[in-house]
């Protein structure tokens, strides 16, 4: 196995959550895609940590500090996003335009 | 080494097996015009990804994400959707025109070039060594109670304060007049 295929394919993930959340207008698909591109990170760290052979297990123990708050996130997320329809009636992303000069 | 001997080593095939469906999903993700489905491709990455994970020796992450993600945070994306009404068939609004996503797939391919690049540039051809014991779970376990010990409580208090914060945000707000003494 060598190093650069887990690393592009951490890119190419990377790449994929950045389009999604550039391209959806469902705030909850953001969301989704935001786990993506925390995933591909995670994929990253733990690549990086099998070929340091870290005695400390950095790499593993960072990815799970990356799980951890990605749960945070997304709990937060979705009650934030709960909200916005409840005021607005939409969860359209397009439509929160209040702050746009 | 040339892509003929990469492809005689037979952890690249289980790298392979496991690393285009992770990948095909994620493209769905972003591109499915069901929500529903959208969020069901979603288990079928990060279930990749931990299975990845699996490969590279590092059982407790891989396990983790089965818990935490396909578990507890796909549950958390279903309701959402449900409670925000999103509409459960086929729907041309859960993504931007195509004239505002050319530019965001130009921009992520750029992205993309430009990280491979610079891996390419930096790793070339070097090997990850297999990981020799058939578990890490109890090294991982006393490292972060010993050196990281500071962050994992750091990260437990972040935890509370999501989950408060996630009660307070999304409570109705009764008004004072319904409210009994």
């Amino acid at each position: 196995m060598t190093i650069i295929q887990w690393i592009l394919l951490g890119s190419a993930m990377f790449s994929v959550g950045l389009y999604g959340v550039l391209t959806r207008r469902n705030a909850v698909l953001v969301l989704a895609s935001v786990e993506i591109m925390l995933s591909a990170v995670n994929i990253n760290l733990v690549a990086f940590d099998t070929y340091l052979a870290d005695p400390a297990f950095t790499g593993q123990i960072f990815a799970l500090f990356v799980i951890a708050l990605a749960a945070a996130e997304v709990g937060i997320g979705i009650a934030i996003v709960l909200m916005i329809f409840r005021n607005r009636h939409s969860a359209d992303v397009d439509e929160l335009d209040l702050m746009r000069y | 080494m040339t892509i003929g001997d990469w492809l005689t080593e037979a952890a690249n095939w289980v790298f392979l097996f496991l690393a285009v469906p992770t990948f095909v999903a994620s493209l769905m993700v972003v591109s499915s015009k069901n929500v529903v489905r959208a969020v069901l491709y979603l288990v079928i990455a990060l279930g990749g990804s931990a299975a990845l994970f699996l490969m590279l020796g590092s059982e407790f992450v891989g396990w983790t994400i089965v818990l935490v993600y396909i578990g507890a945070v796909i549950i958390l994306f279903l309701i959402g959707i449900m409670i925000t009404r999103a509409p459960l068939t086929k729907s041309v609004d859960l993504s931007h025109p195509i004239s505002a996503r050319a530019p965001a797939a130009l921009l992520s391919v750029l992205l993309f070039g430009v990280m491979a690049w610079a891996v390419v540039q930096s790793f070339g051809l070097e090997t990850i060594p297999f990981p020799d014991e058939a578990t890490s779970t109890g090294e991982i376990g006393v490292s972060i109670f010993t050196l990281w010990v500071v962050p994992f409580e750091v990260m437990s208090f972040v935890l509370l304060a999501a989950l408060i914060g996630g009660i307070a945000l999304a409570r109705r707000d009764e008004a004072p007049a319904e409210r009994q003494p």
